[in-house]
């Protein structure tokens, strides 16, 4: 059960990788960024880690996205 | 060397939590580059986004939160601070450790940014934190040298009953050190880069 529930998160993984990656739109990039790093901290979970889980969702998807974001308005406003 | 830590981590460091027992105590001065990383990182980021406190006239152009979010921010702050301090406080207890519980404490001063834009954070206060809690951490490992077997040895303290909350010799301080450091250092960076940013 738990290989079925891996196997799948890897595969959504990868295809918000790949979002992440070909999308247009910045903000949806971050976005998919950071989901990529919560399930990444589920899958840790799965395997039996459970300080790296922690760390991966607090600062993975947590604070590298708020990060993130500030940067990105940065770098519209010297754009306009 | 991997078996070792695991059949004989409990009986020589004294600590549930086998990674913390790792980390801080047989990897201990790996830990201070992690340390010495973070700090960098901090200075540098610091460095480049020097605040202006003379920039008042911003203050008036944001537009209000919304009143859910002030709500329920008053009242998930004070239990993300709490579960933070929890996490950091039993790090050798529980799953978890300085690092998490800093990371926690800095998600939880994120949220009180997005509530209320004006804040202000006193960083003479962040600043003086993290710099006794980064000596203080650095002290404790040099009394490992000078007291007991390595750097930052947690047997300079009595190891106590296992399981309990004061046992494990001087990890709890050591953990206490680091969730404090790191969490006034990521606060010190993400307000640096929340008040530098209608700067042209």
């Amino acid at each position: 059960m738990s290989i079925v529930l891996a196997i799948f998160l890897g595969l959504v993984i990868l295809v918000l990788a790949a979002v992440a990656i070909y999308h247009k739109n910045l903000k949806v990039a971050i976005i998919a960024t950071g989901v990529v790093g919560l399930f990444a901290s589920v899958l840790f979970l799965l395997l039996a880690a459970p300080d790296v889980a922690m760390t991966e969702a607090s600062i993975g998807s947590g604070l590298s996205t708020i990060i993130f974001f500030y940067v990105l308005n940065k770098i519209r406003q010297s754009n306009d | 060397m991997a078996r070792h830590y695991a059949e004989h981590g409990a009986a020589e460091v004294g600590a549930a939590n086998l990674v913390s027992a790792v980390v801080v105590t047989y990897r201990g001065f790996d830990t201070l580059g992690e340390v010495t990383i973070l700090f960098l990182a901090a200075a540098i980021v610091g460095f480049f986004l020097k605040v202006n406190t003379r920039d008042n006239e911003r203050e008036a152009s944001l537009r209000k939160t919304s009143e859910i979010l002030i709500t329920a921010s008053t009242l998930l702050i004070p239990t993300i601070f709490m579960l933070g301090v929890y996490i950091f406080m039993n790090g050798h207890l529980t799953p978890g450790g300085g690092f998490q519980g800093g990371a926690v404490i800095a998600t939880g001063m994120v949220l009180m940014i997005m509530a209320k834009p004006n804040v202000k954070f006193n960083h003479k206060l962040l600043a003086f934190l993290e710099s006794v809690s980064g000596v203080g951490f650095v002290v404790i490992g040099v009394l490992g040298v000078l007291l007991a077997a390595g750097f930052l040895d947690n047997r300079i303290l009595p190891l106590g009953n296992f399981g309990s909350l004061l046992s494990a010799g001087a990890i709890p301080i050591i953990y206490v050190l680091i969730g404090l450091k790191v969490g006034s250092e990521l606060t010190n960076i993400l307000d640096s880069l929340k008040e530098t940013q209608n700067e042209k």
